[in-house]
């Protein structure tokens, strides 16, 4: 499936995917970050059970330098 | 000290994390400056670089107050956005409503900025605003239950200071909650100057980053905030047309 993550189109070969899924296929799941499907925002808690489908846009946000 | 909200600092310096030579000045300039709030903006996260130096994960959170702004936001909808995504993070509930009108001079939009402002209040964040030195706004920002204004000392980034100190002094006078002068400043002296004329706090981020040395300079605000609040507290001598002996009169010698 594909998913634009982060304004990219990622293809992946996983038919069942969840948001852990993809934070872990980049190492990202002990970061402060916060993740946004579809412009609504997943809670830590539903990372796990959160299932992406083809065509979601994910949105991976975290803090940096600003004024 | 400075009550936001319901949190109380004894700093009365914030100061921004943007645009520092490199990782390990930033620290020594936030050490050095004993800020307790610290500003950062909300962007995407470089997946494809999990292990880029990022400031918060080094940072011990019992010690700073973050205050993510809304930076980038043309509208109050994208400022609420952001705000919903800082919060997420689980790390803060303070946000700083900016929402920029003009690109070239970097001031606020003040229609989208109240309408933000109003609803992340309602949401039940705890809102500080950056707005010009419009006195009119800051009265609306307050009785939409802001609980802190952030008036410009002068544009963003442009180390220019205090271009209009009367405005500020009526924004500080008719306020009832804390008045921070955000942005402009570019020398200790500026920042001494507001606070001298009874702003609650500043915050500034290119003055110090930018600087020469910016631990340094870091420290040299953090004294300037604090030597500009003593000076408001101790109450300064009024101003005179012509000059007042120091010395007596009597007793001088023959």
């Amino acid at each position: 499936m594909n998913i634009r993550v982060n304004g990219q189109t990622l293809h992946f070969s996983k038919e069942k995917m969840t948001i852990i899924d993809l934070l872990s296929s980049y190492q990202l799941q002990e970061k402060i970050a916060v993740v946004e499907r579809n412009k609504e925002i997943i809670s830590k808690e539903a990372y796990r059970r959160t299932e992406l489908k083809d065509g979601d846009m994910i949105e991976i946000v975290h803090f940096v330098g600003g004024g | 000290m400075l009550k936001i909200g319901d949190k109380t600092f004894r700093s009365r310096l914030l100061l921004g994390t943007g645009k520092y030579p490199n990782f390990q000045v930033q620290k020594e300039a936030v050490a050095v400056s004993d800020t307790e709030i610290l500003t950062f903006a909300v962007r995407r996260m470089n997946i494809f670089d999990p292990n880029e130096p990022n400031l918060l994960e080094e940072l011990d959170l019992q010690k700073y107050t973050l205050l993510p702004n809304t930076a980038g936001a043309k509208t109050a909808e994208e400022a609420v956005r952001i705000a919903h995504l800082a919060k997420a993070s689980g790390l803060c509930d303070m946000i700083k409503v900016e929402i920029i009108g003009c690109e070239k001079t970097l001031l606020p939009d003040p229609f989208e900025t109240l309408k933000a402002s109003k609803q992340l209040v309602n949401e039940g964040f705890t809102v500080l605003t950056y707005t010009s030195d419009d006195v009119v706004l800051a009265k609306r920002l307050e009785e939409a239950g802001v609980h802190a204004v952030m008036p410009a000392a002068s544009p963003i980034g442009s180390g220019q200071g205090v271009v209009n100190p009367l405005y500020l002094q009526f924004i500080i006078e008719q306020a009832e909650i804390p008045v921070i002068v955000d942005a402009g400043i570019g020398a200790p002296s500026d920042a001494a100057y507001a606070m001298e004329f009874g702003a609650d706090g500043i915050l500034l981020n290119t003055a110090v980053s930018g600087a020469k040395d910016p631990a340094k300079m870091a420290e040299a605000m953090k004294l300037a905030v604090e030597s500009g609040r003593l000076g408001y507290e101790a109450g300064r001598i009024a101003k005179k047309t012509y000059a007042t002996k120091s010395s007596p009169e009597a007793a001088m010698m023959e």
